[in-house]
């Protein structure tokens, strides 16, 4: 009898990049259902907007460069990059803002690079960090979350809806009687102003250990992290450095001289810390290669954070210190390369 | 505004100067390109190439002399990757040089060897032993099937057999 | 005999599913005995073995039908009774691929008739006489390796310790299990001979931790043994902790440098089946004529182990276990990791086949489209030769040759894992199998082409002193012709005068 011949090995593929970009977004769904809770429909108008631009820019790039569209398109990275674009930027905002931030980031963060698995640079890390020099006003216009502000009054998906096409928002309303700054906006220029740190955290917009909302959100994130984890789609060693790179020295000086210096908790539960350190720097393109590698690239990403979060000139770093970590890649990968088996 | 740009074009052209003269004065070394362009030949040293051999093929590629599809042992492959080296577009091999290839030894015919030792010197890579009045031999690992030993011998005795019958 | 566990950890590896419980599940089934045999002469990793019976001969089972000449090489022998047809060349599954040898066909006559047991057949004492009797006695390394065992026992480094490998990693293969199993006491025999040939201070037998029966049987036969140097140690259930250099390192934690064999460290790694072999070749004077073959795979109707003669035709050991069952997409010679899939079954169980995988299709893989590399790092956490897969590959697809070596092509075991890990599903062990082919003709060919150049140099220096000595000989040349010239002019003078003055002298006298 005759056989047809394959190469081996002939064991099944046991991981496939669609099923990691799938796990990715069911592990996102709980925070962004909070996100939605929070802070209304916002959230959602903008992943919307954001998945379908990328999806259409994949899709033009990959037929200019004159690549096949089935396969990358469906192996839902876009949809990833979108997702966590519409995590970074402010829910009410018009539409213009994730459609450019998502163009930005598969146009030229992952295409101009050669497409998926070449980019040096997370997409939407730079789509983000494009929006936020390019557009600084509309990229701080929070609104508070909900139970921050008991008279606060949040506007409905169809007000939101109507924002973001067009700009308007209905009678009685003013953008910037809707805006409020974030947590860690209120921190930074709080102690900037010489409050301290026990005075400001006793605003309103304060819940348990970080802002209100965020820490439920960002806890929902930290859950979905775990899933990751235990899935084995992602691997430890960079969200632990990352948060042990951020809260080392959080904690440290917080002990120093609390204060003047946000609480270890604080930091865990603002701003990016745990959707950066379970989904933007696990991103494995842009990572580092190696085991330790990443375990450097990871800490370096929570301390840049730190020091951006503390001395520089944002009130959050992640964007910035992944990008700026991003581009050390290369160096780091060159120093740590693993000893192969029986070589010295 | 008039000091900054004089201080720019003063910085530019005195960066320009040390560029030059760095060029000019520091000892030109060994020439790499020639170097890395001899080490893609096959460096058989065949002349098909119409060149004494490698080295002075691959400084007349360096030179802009000579194209770069000159060399019959290398075949395609070697065309290809002078190309890359180069940034050149790919020609076809000029296949009129000739036919050396590597797969190829010469042997000699025990039979009919005069022992004239005309063979020996023309050997770029000394692989013919032999000395006069007796019977020569190629040695196979070194030949490299260049061809040159072929005219040189008044019986014709010499062949060109597969490398490994 | 003390059981233990490595305190280390495996570098790499995968958790695979292990598809081994049907196999398990029956008895070794024994007495087949299939209609023909088809003896390769290079049935191992060495010279071929020459015939020593021709074509219409009948042959006993036992008896010796290609004889090692070579050191490196280990006898064949008709694994049962019948008439030899023809010795021709045929494909025959070897290490890593199908290839053409010679060999010698039987028809058997079913008799199964032994050969009479011969004289001397009691074990030697002298170490060089045993060595070759194992070489007469055909034993090869059962493993897969089939490296011939004279020549691993006759190693010269001293042993620090012969490893006994009973770790069987590779999903589907359960040959070694059953047969520790079923066979404990005779594979430490085995062992034991082994350890006085080397003189090894310890044995260790590895096992991977799914096999408790085994470990069991091993344990009581190790202690009914009371031998003291008797280890066991129980291995982590991840791939590829069985091949042998992974298990050099975690049972002792030394790497086996990479241009090296374990043996050159003072490792021996022998599988269990060797064992067992060399047991029944001293106790019994039994050569090597059969071996456990695991028959798996949901395309087979009777998944078992077989105590199958060497030379038999897999189909006709198909057959034995009950015939294909359902659609067969793919025979597959070995694991499915490291196997590789067969074109026809009309080849020969070697001393090297320990597993046959009828697969149907739901079992192996059907999708070879790959995408993109990512950059995930799955495949350099999986590799155990700690290589980095992605870097690798994006070498060996540009052909660059520095960067292979840099990377390490050559130390890749070809184990498979990052293939199977690789979330963009790159046939990457299929890209460095090619890869190192190509490698191995660029590294001949660049050697060759540096010594040619360095030859060229030296000709083209020695012509150039040749010529310079050519001038210079000349040069002096004519200057001694032309001091000659006066020399001689003088001479002449001399001479004419010596002639005209004797000439006088004489005429004075007379
Ligand atoms: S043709 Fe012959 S001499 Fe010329 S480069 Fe090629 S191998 Fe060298
Ligand atoms: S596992 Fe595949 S996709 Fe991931 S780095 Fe390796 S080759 Fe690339
Ligand atoms: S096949 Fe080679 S590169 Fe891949 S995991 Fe195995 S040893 Fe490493």
């Amino acid at each position: 009898m005759k056989f047809a011949v394959a190469p081996g090995p002939h064991t099944a593929p046991i991981a496939s990049v669609p099923l990691t970009m799938r796990r990715v977004l069911y592990a996102l769904t709980p925070a962004a259902l909070a996100h939605v809770w929070f802070f209304g429909s916002g959230f959602a108008i903008n992943f919307f907007v954001a998945a379908v631009t990328a999806l259409v820019a994949e899709a033009a790039v990959l037929m200019l460069r004159r690549r096949p569209t089935r396969v990358p398109l469906r192996d839902g990275s876009a949809i990833v990059t979108a997702a966590l674009l519409a995590f970074a930027i402010p829910p009410l905002t018009p539409w213009w803002i994730p459609a450019f931030g998502a163009a930005t980031a598969i146009v030229v963060a992952k295409h101009m690079y050669g497409g998926l698995g070449r980019n040096l640079f997370n997409p939407a890390m730079v789509g983000y960090v494009v929006l936020l020099v390019s557009f600084p006003a509309e990229l701080t216009q929070w609104i508070p979350p909900r139970m921050g502000d008991l008279d606060y009054e949040h506007l409905g998906f169809l007000a939101h809806l109507v924002y973001s096409l067009t700009g308007t928002l209905p009678p009685d309303f003013t953008i910037d009687a809707l805006t409020r700054a974030t947590p860690l906006d209120l921190v930074k220029e709080g102690l900037r102003s010489a409050q301290t740190y026990t005075e400001i955290r006793a605003g309103s917009l304060f819940g348990g250990v970080a802002g209100r909302g965020w820490e439920w959100i960002n806890s929902f994130i930290a859950l979905g992290g775990l899933y990751l984890l235990y899935t084995g789609t992602i691997r430890w060693h960079i969200p632990i450095m990352l948060l042990a790179g951020l809260l080392v020295p959080a904690t440290l000086l917080w002990l120093i001289d609390a204060d003047s210096f946000a609480t270890p908790g604080f930091h865990l539960f603002s701003g990016a810390t745990l959707l950066g350190a379970f989904f933007i720097a696990t991103d494995p393109v842009s990572a580092a290669e190696s085991d330790r590698g990443r375990l450097i690239y990871g800490a370096g990403i929570g301390l840049l954070t730190y020091c951006i979060r503390t001395w520089g000139g944002y009130p959050d770093g992640m964007a910035f210190s992944v990008l700026l970590m991003n581009s050390a890649v290369p160096l780091i990968d060159r120093y740590t390369r693993p000893r192969i088996y029986g070589r010295d | 505004m008039l000091i900054g740009t004089v201080v720019l074009a003063g910085l530019a052209l005195g960066l320009c100067a040390v560029l030059v003269l760095t060029d000019r004065l520091l000892p030109a070394g060994k020439d790499p390109v020639t170097d890395r362009i001899e080490s893609l030949l096959p460096r058989i040293q065949c002349a098909q190439c119409g060149y004494a051999g490698c080295r002075p093929y691959a400084r007349a590629i360096a030179a802009g002399e000579a194209d770069i599809n000159r060399c019959p042992p290398g075949g395609e492959e070697t065309v290809r990757q002078l190309a890359e080296l180069l940034g050149r577009e790919a020609v076809a091999l000029d296949t009129t040089l000739g036919s050396a290839n590597m797969n190829r030894v010469a042997r000699i015919d025990e039979h009919n060897c005069i022992g004239c030792n005309r063979c020996v010197p023309v050997c770029p890579v000394d692989a013919i032993v032999g000395v006069q009045q007796t019977i020569h031999a190629v040695i196979a690992a070194h030949c490299t099937g260049c061809e040159l030993c072929l005219a040189h011998c008044p019986v014709d005795c010499i062949d060109l057999v597969a490398r490994d019958a | 005999m003390l059981e233990y566990t490595p305190d280390r950890r495996p570098t790499g590896g995968l958790r695979l599913p292990a598809h081994k419980e049907a196999s398990v599940a029956q008895p070794i089934a024994r007495g087949f005995v299939p209609r023909t045999l088809i003896l390769a002469l290079q049935q191992h990793q060495g010279p071929a073995t020459t015939p020593v019976v021709s074509p219409g001969d009948r042959v006993l089972k036992g008896q010796v039908v290609a004889r090692a000449r070579a050191l490196r090489s280990a006898a064949v022998h008709a694994s049962t009774s019948g008439h030899v047809r023809t010795i021709e060349d045929r494909l025959v599954p070897s290490v890593h691929a199908v290839h053409r040898t010679r060999c010698i066909v039987i028809d058997t006559d079913g008799k199964d008739e032994p050969l009479p047991p011969g004289k001397g057949a009691r074990w030697p004492q002298d170490p060089e006489r045993q060595l070759k009797r194992i070489r007469d006695g055909g034993i090869v390394g059962l493993g897969g390796g089939v490296f011939p065992t004279a020549e691993k026992l006759g190693a010269h480094t001293p042993c620090k310790a012969l490893i006994i490998n009973g770790v069987e990693c590779e999903p589907y293969i359960s040959c070694d299990d059953v047969l520790m199993r079923e066979e404990a006491e005779g594979i430490i025999d085995g062992a034991l001979i082994m350890r006085d040939i080397l003189s090894a201070p310890e044995c260790i037998v590895a096992i991977e931790r799914d096999k408790p029966q085994a470990i069991e049987a091993i344990l009581e036969a190790g202690r009914a043994s009371g031998d003291a140097s008797l280890k066991l140690a129980d291995i982590p259930t991840i791939y590829p902790t069985g091949g042998e250099r992974q298990l050099v390192e975690m049972l002792t934690g030394e790497e086996v440098p990479s241009t090296h064999y374990p043996s050159e460290i003072g490792y021996i790694c022998q599988n269990v089946g060797t064992a067992f072999a060399l047991h029944r070749l001293v106790r019994a004077g039994q050569p090597l004529l059969s071996r456990i073959v695991t028959v798996a795979g949901d395309g087979v109707a009777r998944p078992q182990n077989v105590d199958t003669p060497i030379g038999t035709p897999i189909g006709e050991l198909i057959e034995f276990c009950g015939g294909y069952r359902g659609e067969v997409d793919r025979l597959i010679l070995g694991g499915s990791m490291m196997g590789y899939a067969l074109p026809n079954d009309e080849m020969p169980i070697t001393k090297g086949g320990n597993c046959i995988i009828v697969a149907a299709r739901s079992e192996v893989r059907q999708d070879f489209s790959e995408r993109y590399c990512i950059r995930c790092g799955n495949c350099g956490t999986a590799c155990p030769a700690r290589l980095l897969p992605q870097e690798l590959l994006r070498a060996a697809r540009s052909d660059d040759h520095e960067m292979l070596d840099e990377f390490g092509l050559t130390d890749c075991i070809e184990c498979g894992c990052c293939d199977v890990i690789c979330p963009s599903q790159i046939p990457l062990t299929e890209v460095f199998r090619n890869a190192k082919f190509a490698h191995a003709r660029y590294q001949r060919q660049h050697v060759f082409s540096a010594e040619t150049q360095q030859r060229y140099r030296r000709h083209q220096e020695r012509q150039r002193a040749d010529a310079r000595r050519g001038k210079d000989l000349q040069d002096n040349l004519r200057h001694e012709v032309e001091t000659d010239e006066a020399a001689r002019q003088r001479a002449i003078e001399a001479a004419i005068k010596r002639a005209r003055q004797r000439r006088s002298h004489d005429a004075d006298q007379d």
